[in-house]
């Protein structure tokens, strides 16, 4: 799923109809151009394809959507029963490929091949077959690649921004806002920026030992980090641009000049109320925590599905003693810790949200259906009026809770 | 223009479907499980299907919707998912203790041939089922019909398990309610009751998938049919089975195994609709209609009476699952319009004669299409080939709605981008009225807005 927002590539799931369903333009993946990954292509299979195998159909219904489409590459995602009914997917993506004169690649994206951490490993690996197809000339010395942010919202958008700002060019953005020329090309630049969660460090890795290129691990969540991202990335090319630390710092003192009167009116309304997180990514989880703490909230409980253990001590350090500090957590308990530590606002997913709702507790997505960006300087502005106006609606004081609060 | 691909020449394309128009069968049981009391659904195939159904019943619904997966690994997919099955069942009833789990599978283990009747009774033998608890099943491989025979299967296996013939009548009548909203199967109920019927509705999702506000978070709220009811389903004098694309199945069940006598109707959705149901349950209970339900169908009719100027001969294009199509395509004919693309991916026997039933003689150009190239796409270049003055379907519809600049109203399932859906009900006569008073709005708001400064008026 992390490919889809590559926006001038056809993407075909190739499997039941239902998965293509779900996958029809559900995350707020923005593009500044062409629209093709929003729409939502399926093979369809049907109960003698699985009999006989899908093969030709797969043949079929790539050549007839890069008649209709001309997209500058395709991925062909293989579900569960592709695996299981024994489709050799790569060897019609290769027939294809020479057929039409584009890449086709798969992409194992099987759901039974354990976690989502495998599923991006399964993207990075056929990103990797783009990479370093394309010319890397007049590529500039101090570039960047943006790894593992998805344009959520148009946030690729922003952190783009600051880095031009500062100087640097930005040769791919993977998979925000994505083009496939650009990702054939992004073994040119001279630095890849993986955003925390992780979805993109397999390629980082990759590009790092195969191709010598080295990478940083940013976040651009929260003032602290996302100044952070931007000092170490100057820092970086410290030597070859000089004068860029000062632009950096200027690029930080004004942008928090814009923002940081207002935080201080949310944070006067926030202080002291608690909040719980449970996220995909660990990674997403430091960084809320120390964003809420610049609104003057306590992170009494936080969590994330995906956490490996060194998270979770980094975590702990992180967090004031007392706070619940959740792995892969199941929806009753995660109620009762919310209902225990008597929150006023969660951050979760979609599948969380009601939960927060019945409880009366307010409630901020910061999964894959936020609206708002929520990176970079403005986007923190953003994250503490969301966080704000959920936190203070009147509607929590005609639940329960609330009554019992405004008669104590 | 998100969809300006989109061609009006109708192309050929078998192996093909493009922004389809429903999704799989488990999404379906799932939703049928969670109008049993107590249940907790569960899927047996990779965690990714379970993620994904009940994110989307939570878009739609907006309410928790809680599910087990047997989280298939790579193993299971070559030596079976039993043992993860059996695992599952054991800690679902230790941590949630639910009085039911209601097992769906997908097409993983569709494909690898899972055999869910041999799994359930081993878990049984081997006393992981606690006394007086039950595991019910439904097949539903995605890779056949849709969310809508998924929902059918789901009731189908909740009769095949739980209903029984004791040998002793009830004066009761079994009503299936189709897939609907909740406040719809609540609205079937009150008119039920109000007509003298002593009903016995399942699944039932009102309480459910529309609980109140309490400030706790229910994991099994206050609604759902309870099994008890559900047992006693066998005694029943008859049943009545609403829509049969998604309840014709469960009924012949009870049928052949307790000797239930059936009836299906048509959804009761739309004026002529509803008084067949009001029909059927007259004839059950026997009393006259009382005035307050005469008053509502009175007021319905008077609401049409002053909309007709504005609905006369408008072209409408819907989309969405058969039951709602058909009903839909007959209210829509007594509101005097023209129901002229009528599109479902849902296959089943039927459709097309239901619908020409429903049109009468009064839109032989209409064109229906159905089965899985019947999606968003096709719909798309019947539009573009000759417009239309209304669309009206799920929530998927409001890419064609923009690209093509028609008014849209929102019907059926899913409902991703509005809230209230599932609150009123669409069904019965007061639900007419919601209906009637959307799409005059929907075609009303577009007249307004593209009224030049002359003639946008105060009075319409
Ligand atoms: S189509 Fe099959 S694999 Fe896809 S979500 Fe539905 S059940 Fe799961």
């Amino acid at each position: 799923m992390v490919l889809y927002p590559i926006a001038d590539a056809l993407h075909l799931v190739h499997g039941p109809l239902g998965c293509a369903a779900y996958t029809w333009d559900i995350r707020g993946a923005l593009s500044s151009g062409p629209q093709l990954h929003r729409l939502s292509f399926s093979t369809d299979l049907r109960e003698m394809d699985v009999i006989q195998g899908g093969e030709k159909k797969l043949a079929k219904a790539l050549c007839q959507l890069i008649d209709l489409h001309h997209p500058k590459a395709a991925f062909v995602y293989s579900t569960c029963i592709v695996g299981v009914i024994g489709d050799d997917v790569e060897a019609v993506c290769r027939q294809v490929s020479a057929l039409k004169g584009i890449p086709v690649l798969p992409v194992h994206s099987e759901g039974f091949k354990g976690t989502k951490r495998d599923g991006y490993r399964a993207a990075c690996e056929a990103l990797l077959q783009l990479v370093g197809t394309g010319s890397t000339e007049g590529i500039s010395p101090v570039s960047v690649n943006i790894l593992g942010d998805f344009n959520l919202a148009g946030e690729v958008w922003i952190i783009r921004d600051y880095f031009e700002k500062m100087g640097i060019e930005v040769v791919a953005t993977i998979t925000g806002d994505g083009r496939v020329d650009d990702i054939r090309r992004a073994h040119g630049a001279a630095l890849n920026l993986v955003q925390c969660s992780g979805s993109m460090m397999h390629l980082a890795k990759q590009l790092q030992e195969k191709r010598g290129i080295p990478f940083k691990r940013v976040s651009y969540f929260g003032i602290e980090d996302m100044a952070q991202a931007l000092y170490d990335t100057a820092g970086f090319f410290a030597d070859k641009s000089p004068g860029i630390v000062g632009r950096t710092a200027a690029l930080v003192s004004q942008e928090l000049s814009t923002i940081m009167p207002q935080i201080a009116q949310y944070r006067r309304k926030l202080e002291g109320r608690k909040a719980a997180v449970y996220v995909g990514g660990a990674f997403k989880a430091f960084s809320l925590v120390r964003a809420l703490r610049q609104l003057g909230m306590d992170t009494v409980m936080v969590g994330s599905q995906t956490g490996l253990r060194e998270d979770y001590e980094e975590l702990r350090e992180l967090c004031d003693e007392g706070t619940i500090i959740v792995d892969d957590s199941n929806p009753l308990e995660l109620s009762s810790f919310l209902q225990e530590k008597r929150v006023d606002l969660f951050i979760g997913g979609v599948k969380e949200r009601p939960i927060a709702y019945k409880l009366g507790v307010g409630f901020c997505d910061h999964n894959h259906e936020r609206k708002e960006p929520l990176a970079g300087f403005t986007g923190m502005l953003n994250f503490a009026r969301e966080v704000y106006n959920t936190v203070a609606s009147p509607v929590w004081r005609l639940t329960p809770r609330g009554a019992m609060r405004d008669r104590s | 223009m998100l969809l300006r691909h989109t061609t009006a020449d109708v192309m050929e394309r078998s192996a093909l479907t493009i922004n389809p128009a429903k999704t799989c069968q488990p999404i379906g049981a799932l939703y049928a499980a969670l109008g049993v009391h107590n249940c907790l659904p569960h899927s047996h195939g990779s965690q990714g299907c379970c993620a994904y159904h009940r994110s989307t019943l939570t878009r739609h619904y907006k309410e928790p919707v809680m599910a087990g997966s047997s989280s298939f690994t790579e193993g299971s997919a070559v030596f079976g998912g039993q043992a993860n099955l059996l695992q599952a069942i054991t800690n679902m009833f230790a941590m949630y203790n639910p009085d039911i789990i209601a097992v769906h599978t997908t097409c993983l283990s569709e494909t690898i041939g899972d055999d869910l009747v041999q799994i359930i009774s081993k878990a049984r033998e081997e006393g992981k089922v606690p006394p007086g608890k039950h595991v019910i099943h439904a097949n539903t491989p995605s890779y056949i019909g849709s969310h809508v025979t998924g929902f059918s299967n789901m009731v189908k296996g909740i009769v095949t398990y739980l209903a029984e013939n004791s040998g002793r009548k009830r004066n009761q009548v079994n009503i299936i309610p189709g897939w609907v909203e909740p406040s719809d199967m609540r609205e079937v109920r009150r008119l039920s009751r109000a007509m003298g019927v002593n009903c016995n509705i399942f699944p039932d999702t009102s309480d459910v998938m529309d609980a109140p506000q309490t400030g706790r978070h229910e994991f099994y709220p206050r609604g759902g049919a309870p099994i008890e009811e559900i047992r006693h389903s066998g005694d029943s004098r008859s049943t009545l089975a609403l829509g049969p694309t998604a309840s014709e199945a469960a009924a012949l069940k009870l049928e052949e195994k307790c000797e239930v006598r059936s009836e299906v109707l048509e959804l009761p959705i739309g004026l002529v609709a509803t008084d067949r149901f009001i029909n059927a349950l007259r004839h059950r209970s026997g009393i006259r209609v009382p005035g307050f339900i005469t008053d509502e169908r009175g007021r319905l009719v008077d609401m049409i009476a002053d909309m007709h100027q504005y609905f006369y001969r408008k072209r409408v294009a819907l989309f969405g699952d058969p039951d709602q199509l058909v009903s839909l395509t007959e209210f829509l004919v007594t509101l005097d319009m023209r129901p002229v693309y009528i599109v479902t991916g849902t296959p089943g026997k039927r459709f097309e004669t239901r619908i020409r039933e429903a049109l009468g003689d009064s839109v032989p150009e209409a064109q229906i299409r159905q089965g899985p190239q019947a999606d968003m796409f096709l719909l798309h270049q019947m539009i573009k080939k000759e417009g239309v003055d209304l669309l009206i379907g799920n929530t998927y519809g409001k890419y064609i709605a923009r690209d093509e600049d028609i008014p849209f109203v929102r019907f059926g399932f899913p409902i991703l981008d509005r809230v209230g859906h599932s609150y009123f009900p669409t069904v019965a006569y007061m639900g007419a009225m919601r209906l009637a008073e959307k799409i005059l709005s929907a075609v009303m708001d577009r007249q307004d807005r593209n009224a030049p400064e002359e003639s946008f008026e105060l009075t319409m």
